[in-house]
């Protein structure tokens, strides 16, 4: 099945994209590894959304029921193909233009083709965990992953929470619990208050995100969750499953400060610092990638790749609003520019304006929000690193300190750190920090495991009969 | 890796040695490759001695070093599919076997003793009990280790320091010169760009190679198995794509599936169309393969030189220069000999192997 232009990814990105390209006229097929549409955002839980009466919170509400319904009125009309469930694996560049392949199915094993003339890769981001004593114990889990469990086909996580590591997600994941009847003991932020001051006015031209941060705290407040700013997580605790965690505070270079370690107990602990972009898709079409920020795009959305744009977090990691502008100026642009037509983008001015506000605002928050600088000297050498391939992190130091290794690649090969099922997407910061050298983005052109016989076999069919 | 034998074996050889690299240790084609250690692709000729003397060199080693650098001597099978291939395969056995190789004829009815999971209908193969593995990242930085020698990574080579006579005598660094009276250029695939900055010529290209890696697997590939056509591959001239398949297990669980050769310059770009000729190549030896995911690939650009030989010995054209680089796809199995070999002309003894064939000076005589 053939398409004028295939998006990857039905987050807020993907949707507004394919959105505002549909009502151009252009043929969508809208490619998603969930089984609905929403992506990290909108697929949370209504309770972490649907605080009726706080009114910033209220208007994502609003725009998640108008994308949504936008959506749906577009495949009604046959404009909008969304597979659900289909995992892209990798983005081929053919001499009649793009193909798509994905694996659907229970067990991700049946191949699909698509062939575009033009994709988005709207992929968003995952979560950074760094390592730290005790992290693999059951019962840690990322703040996102806590936050799935609240969807209601896993059970309420049990007992106490601690939310802890550091990123504007962890207070709508901790008021996300507490809203929905978790004892959440503490909110633990390696940022302080002081880190806010130095970047006030950077965060006051946002008003919005400024209230949206008020409301949260206050929300918080209301369910007597205790916030702890500059404090981080040393260890967390327990024989076969997490029973505690010690918490410290912070001095000004990062460091715990003696005599204030305490111990909290608690049955699960939340953690993240921050996110990453998706690049892997990008990386193996050759698009450019900015280190870790992510894939590379002019004023257009667009890759330096011809017919490949790219929004959303994949493109840098700046929030839901951010994702919706970059998407609806990428579909505008694809839709111009599958018409033989150079766009016009003072038709997107508005638009444009925010999506420049809300980038200020993700750098000014990038300021705001790190890992204590020496996170790093807290991970004792028995600390596994990276899971998949049990490699720990006195493994990682020996790499360096005796074998000569100099970077995040020659770490992966004498140690197998990044090796593993998750193809370094978890550890790789981890090991980078431990290692010393600058974290490199995951990279393989496999974005997903493939079978063999996948593989081997060249697409028959182009795309689901289905549809 | 050419560089860290070299460094190993003359430092035992009493020589004061600094190994400079432009990148971390096994940062070039060393840490983009397999680490197969093979007699069995190899014509009677130099670079079956060559690989004979490098063997005997690993097993010395692998007592020292083994376990820390994954070291198997795990042999080879070669199988042929059809009755032509293997009337081929078993008549370069034989020349083998005159050679000095162990080669062993195995029926088509005992192929399944050697390996169970083989594919039904092949027509027959060989054993090869000498060829061996290793993980050639860490072969490279365990060697380095050993070696002692004085690790100045992170360093670039950009000149080549002669006396007013013409002599060398050290190398320029980006981070200061490192005088010696001896400079050997094992700079793998940018080996012409070193012998350049001597005012050398060194035709040496890159043929580039993608591995694809399945996800780990509890151990069912039991030797290195490879179709009876990747003999030709590896010495064909030619610039298109070869994808014979050769596959084998690796002691962390992954199967590498091999190896493609094609010449497109150092062109990074993922190839799908050569990691489906590679899965196709590998489900047909081992149909259990068309269950298992690959993970990833590795890329690398093996050094090539036109005749296939590497260059190993001092260069003429600039007395104290001695190259040691152009293995192609073989240079961590022919790594220990060549090393032994540069340390013994080092040394100012004879070399243990006639090294006429391998002179770096060869191809501007041709031209002559
Ligand atoms: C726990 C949590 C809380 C958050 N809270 C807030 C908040 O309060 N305010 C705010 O502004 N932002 C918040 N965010 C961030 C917000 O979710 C993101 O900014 C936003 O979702 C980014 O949109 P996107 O379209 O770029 O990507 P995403 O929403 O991440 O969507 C990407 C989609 O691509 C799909 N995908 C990726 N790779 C593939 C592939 N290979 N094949 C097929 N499909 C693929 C994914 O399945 C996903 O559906 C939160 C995020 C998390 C995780
Ligand atoms: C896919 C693939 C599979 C392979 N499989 C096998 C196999 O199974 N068995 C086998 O034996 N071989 C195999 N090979 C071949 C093998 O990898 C190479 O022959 C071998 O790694 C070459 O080693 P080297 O030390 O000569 O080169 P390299 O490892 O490339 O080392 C050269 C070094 O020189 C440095 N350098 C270059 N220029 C400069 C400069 N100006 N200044 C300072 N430093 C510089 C580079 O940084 C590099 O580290 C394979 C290759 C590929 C691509």
């Amino acid at each position: 099945m053939p398409t004028d232009l295939a998006v990857i990814g039905a987050g807020p990105a993907g949707l507004a994209a394919s959105i505002a390209a549909a009502a151009r006229g252009v043929r969508v097929t809208l490619v998603d590894a969930a089984p609905s549409a929403g992506g990290q955002f909108y697929r949370q839980p209504a309770t972490g959304l649907g605080a009726r009466r706080a009114q910033a919170l209220h208007h994502q509400w609003r725009t998640w029921t108008r994308l949504r319904e936008g959506l749906d009125r577009h495949i009604a009309a046959g404009r909008v193909t969304h597979l659900t469930d289909h995992h892209v694996w990798n983005v081929e560049r053919t001499s009649t233009g793009l193909t798509v392949h994905a694996l659907s199915g229970p067990e991700q094993e049946t191949p699909v083709a698509v062939r575009a003339d033009a994709v988005l890769l709207a992929t968003g981001g995952y979560e950074r965990v760094l390592p730290f004593p005790g992290w693999t114990l059951p019962g840690v889990l990322t703040a996102g992953g806590a936050q799935a469990m609240l969807k209601g086909t896993l059970v309420v996580p049990g007992g106490r929470v601690v939310v802890a590591g550091t990123g504007p997600l962890l207070l709508p994941v901790a008021t996300g619990l507490a809203a929905a009847g978790v004892a959440v003991a503490a909110l633990v932020e390696s940022a302080g208050p002081e880190d806010f001051a130095r970047h006030a006015g950077a965060l006051a031209a946002q008003p919005g995100k400024a209230v949206e941060g008020a409301l949260y705290t206050a929300r918080l407040l209301r369910h007597r969750v205790r916030i702890l700013p500059r404090h981080t997580v040393l260890e967390a605790h327990g024989d076969d499953r997490l029973e505690a965690v010690t918490v410290a505070a912070l001095d000004p270079a990062g460091r715990p400060r003696p005599g204030t370690a305490r111990r909290i107990p608690c049955d699960t602990l939340a953690v993240g610092h921050g996110m990453l972009p998706h690049t892997e898709l990008a990386d193996t079409l050759g698009c450019r990638i900015d280190g870790v920020a992510g894939v590379a795009v002019d004023d257009e959305q667009r890759t330096d790749v011809p017919g490949v744009w790219a929004a959303g977090e994949a493109t840098g990691i700046g929030g839901a609003a951010l994702a919706l502008a970059e998407g609806h100026i990428a579909g505008r642009s694809i839709a111009a520019r599958l018409s033989g037509t150079a766009p016009d983008p003072r038709q997107w001015e508005r638009v444009a304006r925010s999506r420049a506000a809300l980038r200020r605002f993700s750098t000014t928050l990038d300021g705001v929000y790190a890992p204590p600088a020496h996170w790093a000297d807290q991970v004792d050498d028995a600390t596994v690193v990276c899971r998949c391939e049990e490699v720990r992190a006195g493994t990682v130091r020996e790499a360096v300190g005796r074998l000569g290794a100099g970077d995040l690649r020659t770490v992966k090969l004498l140690t197998r750190a990044g090796m593993g099922w998750c193809q370094g997407r978890i550890c790789t910061p981890g090991v980078a920090g431990v290692a010393g050298c600058a974290p490199t983005a995951a990279r393989s052109p496999f974005a997903r495991p493939v079978p063999l016989d996948v593989l081997a076999r060249e697409p028959l069919q182009e795309g689901p009969d289905a549809c | 890796m050419v560089g860290a034998a070299c460094a190993l074996y003359a430092a035992r050889a009493g020589l004061d040695v600094a190994l400079v690299d432009r990148g971390p240790v096994a940062g070039g084609t060393t840490g983009a490759g397999e680490g197969n250690l093979l007699v069995s692709d190899k014509e009677p000729g130099p670079e079956l001695e060559l690989a004979l003397l490098s063997l005997r060199l690993w097993d010395e080693l692998a007592d020292e070093l083994g376990p820390a650098v994954e070291y198997e001597p795990k042999g080879g099978v070669v199988v042929a599919s059809a009755p032509e291939g293997l009337a081929a395969l078993e008549g370069l056995a034989a020349e083998q076997r005159a050679a000095g190789v162990e080669a062993v004829d195995v029926p088509a009815n005992r192929l399944r003793d050697l390996e169970p999971h083989l594919a039904p209908g092949l027509t027959g193969g060989v054993l090869y009990p000498q060829d061996r593995q290793v993980m050639p990242a860490l072969a490279a930085a365990h060697l380095v280790r050993a070696s002692r020698a004085r690790l100045l990574t992170g360093r670039t080579v950009t000149g080549v320091l002669r006396t007013r006579q013409g002599a060398v005598r050290g190398v320029r660094t980006d981070r200061g010169d490192v005088h010696a009276p001896a400079v050997v250029n094992a700079a793998g695939t940018w080996s012409g760009e070193v012998a350049a900055l001597a005012g050398v010529t060194l035709p040496v290209l890159p043929r580039r190679g993608f591995v694809l890696v399945t996800e780990p697997l509890p151990p069912r590939v039991r030797h290195k198995v490879y179709a009876a056509d990747y003999v030709a591959d590896v010495a064909s001239d030619s610039a298109a794509l070869q994808t014979s398949p050769v596959v084998e297990g690796t002691a962390a669980g992954p199967v590498l599936i091999g190896a493609s050769r094609e010449r497109v310059g150092f062109d990074r770009s993922f190839s799908l169309p050569v990691a489906r000729a590679l899965a196709a190549g590998a489900t047909r030896l081992f149909p259990f393969l068309e269950q298992v995911r690959a993970m990833r690939t590795y890329l690398g650009f093996r050094p090539y030189m036109p005749d296939h030989l590497p260059a190993v010995g001092p260069d003429p054209r600039a007395p104290g220069l001695y190259h040691a680089c152009g293995h192609e796809g073989a240079g961590i199995g022919l790594s220990t000999g060549t090393g032994h070999l540069i340390a013994q002309i080092l040394g100012g003894g004879r070399p243990e192997l006639d090294l006429t064939p391998f002179r770096p000076e060869r191809f501007e005589q041709e031209a002559v």
